[in-house]
C-alpha cells in the first residue's frame, strides 16, 4: 500500500487525455434507411484514426452529449472514419441531423476487436440483427480484403422490414463479387418482399459452414445474440469461437465510469467483443 | 406524474421560418406566480435570453402581445375551472412545444388537496354565495388535458433547471433534467444527512432532485417539492417514519403537500388515511417540532 | 532516519500541522460540522473534534460528548478521503465554438498544492489505495485524480474508537494501518494526553524533525498496542469474507434481493458515502447561446434508474437488480476486476442508509440461504477478454 504515498500511475497513460474529444469534420452524411445514417468524418488536424474491426468511438455532438458508436468503415484501407447511426435518442438525433461541414468530437478508438484473422483457414459466419450489421461491416470488409485466406464466409442478416435493410447494394456485391453467402430475412415482409420472413436465428441451423472449424461473429439486440449464439453452439461451434458485440450504457469508454459493468466485465475495455463461453452465464440472468 | 396519461394527439403547428428568433409565451393557470417569478429572477441570464428568444406573451413581464403560434409555451398552474380546460386546449394548439413549469402545472399543486375532500362542502363553508362559483371538483395537472412535451418539477422550479430547459429547446435538444433522488444532490454537496444525524424526517430519498438539496443543506428535512423520483419506494420510507414514531396521520400529511396528487405520493398518503374507527387525531395538536428535534444536543 | 517511536503532546500536534502548512500542504482533517465529523481544511488542533464521540448504528449517527479531551475519539467521518481526491463535480473540459468547430480548453490551469491528510484511518487509507488501483494503475489513467493525488502526505491515526457499524477487522484493513503513512499517531489518553508517533517514511521523519518530541518508553509502546487490541475487539459488525465472490455469484437469483428491494429506497446514499465507489457520469452544460460547453464528471450511482439506460430503457429497471449489482460488485466482482475486495469495512453504507439496510446482514442472509459449497470455483483471474488491438 506504499502507493498511497507515492501514487505514480504504473501504466503509461495513453498519449492524449482519453476524456477530451478530438475535432472531426463531417465530410459526408448518407441516409441508409428511413432512420439510419452513415457519417463520414475526417480529422480537422492530424492523421486519420487507426482502428480495428469491432472497435468503437465516443462520438460527441457539441453541447448535446456523447454516445458510444461502433465504427462501420473499412479498417484495411485509409479513408474517412465511418459510423452508421440509428436515430433513436437525443445525441444520435443531433449527430444524424448535423450538417455536412459541421465539426463533431471523437474519442477513441476503444475496446476489443473481432480479431477476424483468428478465423483464417476456416469458415466465418456473421450473424447480424438490425443496426448490428454496421459493427460487422468492418469485419466483412477485412474478410473480403483477404478472401483467399478463409473458407466459406456466410452472412446471416435479419432486418425488421425490407425498407430497413442496410447496405443493400453492398450485400449484393459481397455475394456476387466476393463469394460471400448472404442470407437476408425480415421480421415483417409485406409489400413486394419475396425473400425470407422470420428470425435470423432460424437461419443458423441450415446455413452452410463447417461448425467445428468456424469463427462466428454476432451483433444485434441482446436477445437475438443470445439465441443466435445458442443456435451456433447447438450446431457444434465451440462457445469460445462465438464472439458477440455487447451494448451497455457508457460514459467514458475507458473503464473508469462504471456504467457498462456486466458483473466482472467492463464492457468498454473488456469488450465490446466478448466470447460466448464467457458471456453465456451472464446473459441468462435478467437485469444483471 | 406521467403514469396515467392518456395519449393525446399533438396538434400540427406550422414550422417556424428558418433563422427566425423563436418565440416564447408564458401562461398562468391556478398558481401562485412563483414559477413565473423564477424566470424574472434569472437576472444575469435575462439579457442573453432576450437575445436568443422573443418574449411574445408574458403578462407578468410585458404588456406587449405577439400573436401565436409560439415556439415554446411555458405553462404555470393547474386546471381548476371549466374555462381553464378550454383555455389550455387553445394554448396547446398555438404551441409547438409546451412545457409545464412547477408542481401545480405538473402535478396539480397544493390546491390538489381538494381532491381528497368535498369541494361542495368547502365552497358552502367559505363563500357567502357559492352559487356564483364555477370550480372543478379536482385540481389536475396540464397533462390531464393536453399533451405535454416536458414537465419541469419544483415548487417553485429551479432557476438553473428552467434555463436548461429553455436552452435545450432553443438549441433543439431534449432537456437534461435528472430524475434521481434528492440524496444524490445532498451527498454531492457534502451536506450531512438530517435523517441519520439529527433524526429529522426527510422526503429526500423518494423525491426527485433539482433543488440542489436546499432544505437538507440548511438542516431541514425535504418537503418533496420536486415530486417523486423515478423509483420512489414511498412505502419503505413510510415504514421508517412510522418506526421512528411518526403518527400515521402525519405520514399521510407528509406525502400530501405540493405534489399530493402525483400518483406515488397520492397512493402512499391514502394508505395512511385514518379509517372510520380510528381516532383521526385531526384535532389533536401535534408537536411536529418534536419530531424534528435531535435526540440530544449535539456539538456544532 | 530515526525509526524509533516518538511521543508528542497536543502542542506537538499543532506544531506538526503548522510544519505541514509551512511546507505548502493543504491540510485536511476531521472537524465538526452540522452535528457530525466531516473532513475539511484545518489549520490546527482547535479545528479538530475535541472530546466528541459518534454513536453509529444502522441509519443512526449521533455525536455525543466524551468525558475526556480526545481529538480522535470517534470512528469513520461522514465521508472518507474520496471527496478530497475525487470531487463530486469535476470540470473535465470547457470548449468554445470556433470556425474550426470547437476549441477545447484545459481547465486544470490552477493546480492545488499537495494535500496532507491528518487523522486518516486504516479503512480510509485502504480506500485511497483502492481508488489508486482503479483510477491510476490500469490502462487508462484518470488525469484529474492523479493530479490531485500527487505528493499526498499522510498522518494516519490508529483507530481507538470503532463505531457500531465498523467491521474493518473482518476485512483485514484495520483498525491500525500497517503501511501507507508518512507518520502514524496513536492517541494515548491515560496519564497524560499525548500521541505515540511512528515514522513511516523519510519524508515523515523530515517533517517530524520540526516538532519537539521525546523518545517513546516501552510502556508507551505497550499502551499504543493496547489501544489497537481493544479496538479490534469492539467492532460493531462482522463480515465473513470466506468465499464471498462465489457466494454472490451463486446468489444471483436469490429471493433475498426481493426482500432487500422492499426496504431499499434506491436513494443512492450507500454508494455516495462509500469511500471506494467510483462510478461517475458526465453531463454537458451549455450557456444559452450554445457557444460554450462544459463537460462535468459527477458522482453517479448504480442505484439510479438512468445509470443503466440505453435506448429502449434502463437495463436495471428494478431496485432488486440495482442492489444486487452494488453488493455483487463490492464483495464479488471487484475481486475479479482488481484482485481485492471493494469493501474496507468502514460501515458508512450501513450508518448512512436511511432505510437501515446492513450489508453485513444481507451477506449473512445470503450465506444462510446458500446451498452448501460444492467444489471450489476457479480462483479470481484477470478477466479474459476479447482481443485487444
Amino acid at each position: 500500500m506504499t502507493s498511497v504515498l507515492d501514487p505514480q500511475p504504473t501504466t503509461a497513460p495513453e498519449a492524449a487525455d482519453p476524456m477530451t474529444p478530438v475535432p472531426y469534420r463531417l465530410e459526408r452524411l448518407r441516409q441508409d434507411t428511413r432512420d439510419t445514417f452513415t457519417l463520414e468524418l475526417e480529422p480537422v488536424a492530424g492523421p486519420p484514426l487507426a482502428y480495428r474491426a469491432g472497435q468503437f468511438t465516443m462520438l460527441d455532438a457539441f453541447g448535446v452529449g456523447e454516445v458510444p458508436i461502433s465504427i462501420s468503415g473499412d479498417p484495411t484501407r485509409p479513408g474517412p472514419l465511418e459510423h452508421t447511426i440509428r436515430d433513436v435518442g437525443v445525441v444520435t438525433h443531433a449527430l444524424v441531423t448535423a450538417e455536412e461541414g459541421a465539426v463533431l468530437g471523437v474519442r477513441g478508438p476503444f475496446g476489443t476487436t473481432w480479431d477476424v484473422a483468428d478465423g483464417e483457414g476456416g469458415d466465418v459466419v456473421l450473424v447480424a440483427g438490425g443496426i448490428g450489421l454496421a459493427p460487422l461491416r468492418p469485419a466483412l470488409l477485412e474478410l473480403i480484403g483477404h478472401r483467399d485466406r478463409y473458407g466459406r464466409v456466410v452472412l446471416l442478416y435479419g432486418a425488421r422490414t425490407p425498407e430497413d435493410i442496410l447496405f443493400g447494394d453492398e450485400l449484393r456485391t459481397w455475394a456476387v463479387d466476393h463469394g460471400v453467402t448472404v442470407e437476408v430475412t425480415v421480421d415483417n415482409g409485406q409489400h413486394a418482399w419475396r425473400g425470407k420472413v422470420g428470425l435470423v436465428t432460424h437461419l443458423v441451423p441450415r446455413a452452410g459452414f463447417d461448425a467445428r472449424n468456424t469463427l462466428a461473429l454476432v451483433c444485434g439486440p441482446e436477445v437475438m445474440m443470445r439465441y443466435a449464439a445458442s443456435a451456433l453452439v447447438d450446431r457444434g461451434v465451440p462457445a469460445g469461437r462465438v464472439r458477440l458485440s455487447m451494448e451497455r450504457s457508457m460514459k467514458c469508454g475507458v473503464g473508469l465510469c462504471g456504467h457498462c459493468q456486466l458483473r466482472e466485465l467492463f464492457v468498454c475495455v473488456d469488450g465490446p467483443v466478448l466470447t460466448y463461453d464467457r458471456l453465456a452465464p451472464l446473459l441468462t440472468c435478467r437485469e444483471l | 406524474m406521467t403514469t396515467t396519461l392518456p395519449v393525446l394527439p399533438v396538434p400540427h403547428v406550422p414550422a417556424r421560418a428558418p433563422h427566425a428568433m423563436p418565440t416564447l409565451a408564458v401562461w398562468k393557470f391556478a398558481s401562485c406566480d412563483g414559477c413565473q417569478l423564477t424566470l424574472l429572477n434569472c437576472e444575469d441570464e435575462l439579457m442573453a435570453l432576450a437575445g436568443r428568444i422573443r418574449i411574445a406573451y408574458f403578462p407578468e413581464a410585458t404588456r406587449a402581445v405577439v400573436d401565436g403560434p409560439y415556439d415554446v409555451s411555458l405553462v404555470e398552474g393547474s386546471v381548476t375551472t371549466p374555462e381553464e380546460i378550454e383555455r389550455i386546449g387553445h394554448i396547446r394548439e398555438m404551441s409547438r412545444t409546451l412545457v409545464t413549469i412547477g408542481a401545480c402545472a405538473s402535478a396539480g399543486g397544493i390546491q390538489a388537496l381538494r381532491n381528497f375532500g368535498d369541494v361542495a362542502e368547502f365552497r358552502s363553508v367559505v363563500y357567502a354565495h357559492p352559487e356564483y362559483l364555477s370550480t372543478l371538483a379536482r385540481s389536475t395537472p396540464i397533462s390531464a388535458h393536453v399533451s405535454v412535451d416536458f414537465e419541469l418539477r419544483g415548487c417553485p422550479v429551479d432557476k438553473g433547471q428552467l434555463l436548461e430547459v429553455l436552452s435545450a429547446y432553443i438549441q433543439g435538444r431534449r432537456p437534461r433534467i435528472p430524475t434521481y433522488s434528492v440524496c444524490v444532490e445532498c451527498k454531492r454537496r457534502g451536506a450531512v444527512c438530517v435523517t441519520v444525524a439529527h433524526g429529522t424526517p426527510c422526503l429526500g430519498p423518494v423525491t426527485q432532485a433539482g433543488c440542489g438539496a436546499l432544505c437538507p443543506a440548511f438542516a431541514r428535512g425535504c418537503y418533496g417539492c420536486f415530486g417523486p423520483q423515478d423509483t420512489p419506494n414511498t412505502a419503505a420510507l413510510a415504514d421508517r417514519l412510522l418506526a421512528g414514531g411518526m403518527a400515521p396521520v402525519d405520514v399521510m400529511r407528509i406525502y400530501r403537500t405540493f405534489n399530493a396528487a402525483s400518483e406515488p405520493f397520492r397512493r402512499e398518503s391514502e394508505r395512511h388515511e385514518p379509517g372510520p374507527d380510528d381516532d383521526a387525531r385531526d384535532d389533536a395538536p401535534h408537536d411536529a417540532a418534536a419530531d424534528a428535534r435531535p435526540e440530544r444536543e449535539v456539538p456544532r | 532516519m530515526d525509526r524509533r517511536a516518538q511521543i508528542i503532546d497536543v502542542q506537538g500536534l499543532q506544531d506538526l500541522v503548522e510544519a505541514l502548512l509551512a511546507r505548502g500542504y493543504t491540510v485536511v482533517g476531521p472537524t465538526v460540522r452540522d452535528g457530525a465529523v466531516v473532513l475539511g481544511p484545518i489549520s490546527g488542533v482547535d479545528d479538530l473534534p475535541r472530546g466528541v464521540h459518534d454513536r453509529q448504528d444502522a441509519a443512526l449517527y449521533r455525536l455525543e460528548t466524551r468525558d475526556d479531551d480526545a481529538l480522535f475519539g470517534y470512528a469513520a467521518p461522514v465521508q472518507g478521503a474520496k471527496p478530497v481526491f475525487f470531487p463530486a463535480d469535476e470540470l473535465l473540459w470547457r470548449a468554445h465554438r470556433s470556425p474550426d468547430g470547437f476549441d477545447v480548453e484545459d481547465p486544470d490551469g490552477e493546480r492545488p498544492g499537495p494535500v496532507a491528510l491528518i487523522g486518516a484511518r486504516a479503512c480510509d487509507l485502504t480506500a485511497v489505495d483502492i481508488h489508486d488501483e482503479v483510477l491510476m494503475r490500469r490502462r487508462y489513467v484518470d488525469d484529474h485524480y492523479a493530479r490531485r493525488r500527487a505528493g499526498t502526505f499522510v498522518v494516519a491515526v490508529a483507530c481507538g474508537e470503532p463505531g457500531g457499524t465498523c467491521f474493518c477487522a473482518s476485512v483485514g484493513t484495520g483498525p491500525c494501518p500497517r503501511t501507507g503513512y508518512d507518520l502514524l499517531l496513536t492517541e494515548l489518553l491515560e496519564a497524560e494526553h499525548h500521541f505515540l508517533v511512528e515514522v513511516g517514511t523519510s519524508r515523515g521523519a523530515d517533517v517530524l524533525a520540526d516538532v519537539p518530541t521525546t523518545v517513546a518508553t516501552p510502556s508507551d509502546v505497550t499502551a499504543a498496542g493496547d489501544v489497537v487490541a481493544r479496538a479490534t475487539e469492539r467492532m460493531g459488525r462482522t463480515l465473513e469474507t470466506e468465499g464471498l465472490r462465489d457466494l454472490l455469484y451463486a446468489s444471483a437469483e436469490s429471493p433475498r434481493w426481493d426482500d432487500v428491494a422492499s426496504r431499499c429506497l434506491a436513494c443512492t446514499s450507500c454508494t455516495l458515502v462509500c469511500p471506494t465507489c467510483f462510478c461517475t457520469s458526465v453531463g454537458d452544460v451549455t450557456d444559452l447561446t450554445g457557444d460554450v460547453a462544459e463537460r462535468h464528471r459527477v458522482w453517479d450511482s448504480c442505484f439510479s434508474e438512468q445509470f443503466s439506460y440505453i435506448h429502449g430503457g434502463a437495463l436495471r429497471s428494478e431496485t432488486r437488480s440495482r442492489y444486487r449489482q452494488w453488493m455483487t460488485h463490492k464483495l464479488g466482482s471487484w475481486q475479479d476486476q482488481f484482485g481485492m475486495l471493494g469493501c474496507v469495512g468502514c460501515g458508512r453504507c450501513i450508518t448512512w442508509c436511511p432505510a437501515a439496510i446492513d450489508i453485513t446482514a444481507e451477506a449473512a442472509a445470503l450465506r444462510a440461504a446458500a446451498p452448501p459449497p460444492g467444489p471450489p470455483a476457479a480462483p479470481p483471474v484477470p478477466v479474459p477478454t476479447g482481443v485487444r488491438p
